[in-house]
């Protein structure tokens, strides 16, 4: 690969993400705390949500890593604050899908996180963009184990609850 | 004794000639010249290595010690003559004090076993350092919970070197062994080993030393140095994979209890118990793995001819050449000693803006390799504040084209990220 893959990489919404990133600010009484390491590499991520009816009406999300890792945090709470935590999971599948190869399904509306795409091609990245979806997941199985089910331990990211 | 390190006059390093050693130095990586800055992760190896595992296997192979037979007598010897040879290197009298194991961390993982379990218990404390490799720091706090021993750990100053001025709060009557670095893996301090030994000796305590980034970067001497174990993994000395290297004073080795059980290391066995064999061969159990020896000895060989006062120097010099070139850097903070006297060849950096992970994917895509990470000492990122660092580490084949090529492919992160 030429270095013109850096541009595919770092393109310039993934650099706006990680320089003001969505999600910063706290949030009062969330019912959900979580935090994700990537053992591998350092890179934290603590994450609160507070979810009310099915819904997530607010998050924070604090990460500390890399512009991928953060720029992906950011998208996530970008587009999912106000969803039901069923359309969540279903990002969380598709997004981790995306990472792993496959396109984005037709007719879906992925936002900016289609140019995270660019990650697939440097494969020992791909954790860093999936880190936040992750710990995402483990919260709500935390909230509600029954519409996670069995969450899917990655070898390369761990998750550790901080208050249930 | 071979006598060729004596002979090894003080010589800089033919660079250019080094490289043509070093078949993997030919490779393109993204399509650039690979500049190959992470040999604190492990070293290439010259084409006499890696011909001599491949002569090994094509000529000699047999299993050691156990076989009448005229290839398993060349196999013995091969092994034994390396024995001798890493012996030499790190300057012990004797041969029979050498234990090879897979790697430093096994080595590590050996003396708490064998020595920690059988002579430590509650009320004895060992002593590390906030620097150490997650290898020499695991092991110990397993022997802790085991034994009920207690962990203390020496602070560095601001400048990444150990704190000596109160060296008697932590080493007591109550300390039983020190356990430290030779070198930081993660900051390059040269660790003042034989001023901690001396405080352990005070008080009657054992030193080991993880020589991982010690013995492939200069001269070795356990007498000199004053410790009673010294480890290190010949993979990041030019030497294969696979083979890790143990020195303990000749009596210590005798009253340590075995580490792992099985064949080669018995001397009698019976269904009820069994007895152990002569040192070192007790802490050998299992095939060893003969062919990585024989490229380990041609490792030595190869470092032996430069003469290690030489590697020393070079990259004394090579890394206070990066130390000038990254201060011109205003973005760029570097971690540890400012004296090239008291650093190894490796320099840990961070940019202001740019995450040490982002940095190393983009000097990759510039063929230049370097370790962005927390380097396996997450305690030490905790106490100097970051979560990582980058850290470009040097060896014999670099030079200050390849400080050029990280300086410059430094610069291209900068404009990729917009700054």
């Amino acid at each position: 690969m030429s270095t013109s893959g850096l541009d595919e990489l770092y393109r310039e919404v993934i650099l706006d993400h990680y320089r003001s990133p969505h999600g910063a600010a706290p949030i009062d009484d969330p019912n959900v705390e979580v935090e994700g390491h990537n053992p591998l590499c350092g890179d934290e991520l603590i994450m609160h949500l507070d979810i009310v009816d099915g819904q997530i009406r607010s998050m924070h999300i604090e990460p500390r890593g890399c512009s991928i890792s953060v720029a992906s945090a950011s998208m996530l709470a970008q587009q999912l604050e106000g969803a039901s935590l069923e359309d969540a999971l279903e990002l969380k599948k598709t997004f981790q899908a995306i990472m792993q190869g496959a396109e984005w399904p037709e007719g879906s509306d992925p936002g900016d996180l289609e140019a995270l795409d660019g990650v697939k091609n440097f494969p020992v990245r791909i954790k860093c963009a999936l880190l936040a979806w992750m710990t995402l997941e483990q919260a709500l199985a935390e909230y509600d184990h029954d519409l996670v089910g069995e969450v899917v331990i990655d070898r390369d990211i761990e998750v550790v609850t901080r208050k249930s | 004794m071979n006598p060729v390190d004596t002979q090894t006059k003080t010589a800089p390093l033919d660079v250019e000639q080094i490289r043509q050693d070093f078949p993997i130095l030919r490779r393109k990586v993204h399509g650039k010249r690979l500049v190959y800055l992470d040999n604190a992760a492990t070293s290439q190896k010259p084409q006499s290595v890696i011909d001599a595992i491949s002569h090994y296997y094509s000529h000699s192979n047999a299993n050691v010690h156990r076989g009448v037979h005229c290839l398993a007598e060349e196999a013995t010897e091969a092994y034994e003559t390396v024995r001798r040879k890493v012996c030499q290197f790190i300057n012990g009298d004797d041969p029979n004090s050498i234990v090879f194991t897979r790697n430093t961390t096994e080595s590590v993982n050996l003396v708490a076993h064998a020595w920690g379990r059988k002579f430590l218990g509650k009320g004895d404390e060992v002593v590390l350092t906030v620097t150490e490799h997650h290898s020499n720091l695991v092991p110990w706090q397993l022997l802790a919970e085991d034994t009920g021993c207690k962990l203390r750990f020496i602070d560095i100053d601001d400048e990444g070197r150990l704190r000596t001025d109160h060296l008697d709060e932590y080493i007591t009557e109550k300390t039983k062994l020190v356990c430290m670095g030779h070198v930081s893996n993660a900051l390059g301090t040269i660790h003042s080993v034989r001023t901690i030994a001396c405080a352990a000796r005070a008080v009657g305590a054992l030193v080991f030393v993880d020589g991982a980034q010690g013995a492939p970067h200069g001269p070795v001497n356990v007498e000199t140095l004053d410790c009673d174990f010294y480890a290190y993994s010949p993979h990041k000395a030019l030497g294969p994979l696979g083979i890790g290297v143990l020195w303990a004073r000749r009596d210590l080795l005798e009253e340590m209890n075995p580490f792992l059980g099985g064949g080669e290391m018995i001397r009698n066995v019976s269904l009820e118990r069994s007895t152990w064999a002569g040192v070192p061969y007790k802490f050998e159990a299992g095939t060893p793995s003969v062919a990585d020896a024989v490229g380990l000895g041609a490792s030595i060989d190869y470092l032996m001819e430069l003469g290690m006062e030489n590697v020393r120097t070079h990259e004394k010099q090579i890394v206070s050449y990066a130390m000038e070139r990254l201060a011109e850097l205003p973005f760029i903070r570097f971690f540890g000693p400012r004296d090239p006297a008291d650093r190894c060849g490796l320099v840990s950096f961070i940019d202001a803006d740019i995450h040490p992970h982002d940095l190393g994917t983009v000097v990759d895509q510039h063929g230049v390799a370097i370790r962005a990470g927390h380097h396996c000492a997450k305690p030490l990122m905790h106490r100097l504040g970051v979560v990582a660092t980058a850290r470009a580490s040097f060896y014999i084949y670099n030079d200050r084209s390849d400080v050029n090529k990280l300086i410059d492919s430094l610069l291209e992160a900068r404009k990729v990220f917009g700054l």
